[in-house]
């Protein structure tokens, strides 16, 4: 079974670590309310897409956002 | 190389990934619009346009060969009774494909998969009567899309409470 020949420190595992970076996914605003949203996505918030009404969103929900 | 990947699998041996995709494809004819995950909306958006194809001709030949997919035979009336000729002036494209976002547990990409005509289902209308009741606010799918298309403001104005 492999094991480790020498101590390994802690930069070394840092810099290694330095290449783990998270992206922001892409948001733009829901032309119909406003609300920051996914491309290429119903709205979640008013369940508009490409101008008109696909989804049914309830009151109690689009109040919450 | 992506050699031999033709069609999408779905974590599914061929007889399993055929009956899900059978049964997909029957309640969308049935209930005109329904979710599902995005990869299976595509994979049976690909068997419903097929179908749909075969039932613009309206021939028994045509009828046999959907009844091998389509076992329902309600559902195989529908389609060529009702859903076929909406479509019969269309080169294909008689699905959409509705992207929802990403479901909470196992983060799957949500879809809705519909066909492009479709009528208003029992469920729906049910839903829109009530929004309808419940405030000013016209619920869901108004016949007249162009009535109104309240901005920020105006709706914030028309919340109760
Ligand atoms: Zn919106």
């Amino acid at each position: 079974m492999p094991v480790p020949k020498r101590r390994h420190s802690k930069e070394r595992g840092r810099k290694r670590r330095t290449h783990w970076k998270l992206t922001a996914p892409t948001v733009v605003e829901c032309p119909h309310c406003h609300d920051p949203k996914l491309p290429h996505r119903v709205c979640p918030h008013c369940g508009y897409y490409a101008g008109r009404e696909v989804i049914f969103v309830s009151k109690d929900k689009e109040k919450t956002r | 190389m992506r050699h031999g990947d033709k069609v999408p699998k779905l974590g599914r041996t061929a007889s399993h990934r055929r009956a899900m995709l059978r049964n997909l494809v029957q309640q969308l004819f049935v209930h005109e619009r329904i979710q599902t995950t995005l990869s299976k909306a595509r994979e049976a958006s690909r068997h419903a346009e097929r179908m749909i194809r075969f039932a613009r001709q309206d021939t028994v030949a045509a009828r046999r060969e959907v009844a091998t997919f389509v076992g329902d035979r309600a559902v195989l009336r529908k389609l060529f009774n009702d859903i076929g000729p909406r479509f019969v002036e269309r080169q294909g494209g008689c699905t959409r494909v509705l992207r929802l976002g990403v479901r909470e547990g196992d983060g799957a990409e949500l879809a809705l998969l519909e066909l492009v005509v479709r009528k208003e289902s029992e469920r729906e209308k049910q839903v829109r009567e009530k929004a309808a009741k419940g405030s000013g606010r016209g619920g869901k799918k108004s016949k007249s899309p162009a009535e109104e298309k309240p901005g920020r403001k105006s709706r914030g104005k028309q919340k109760p409470g």
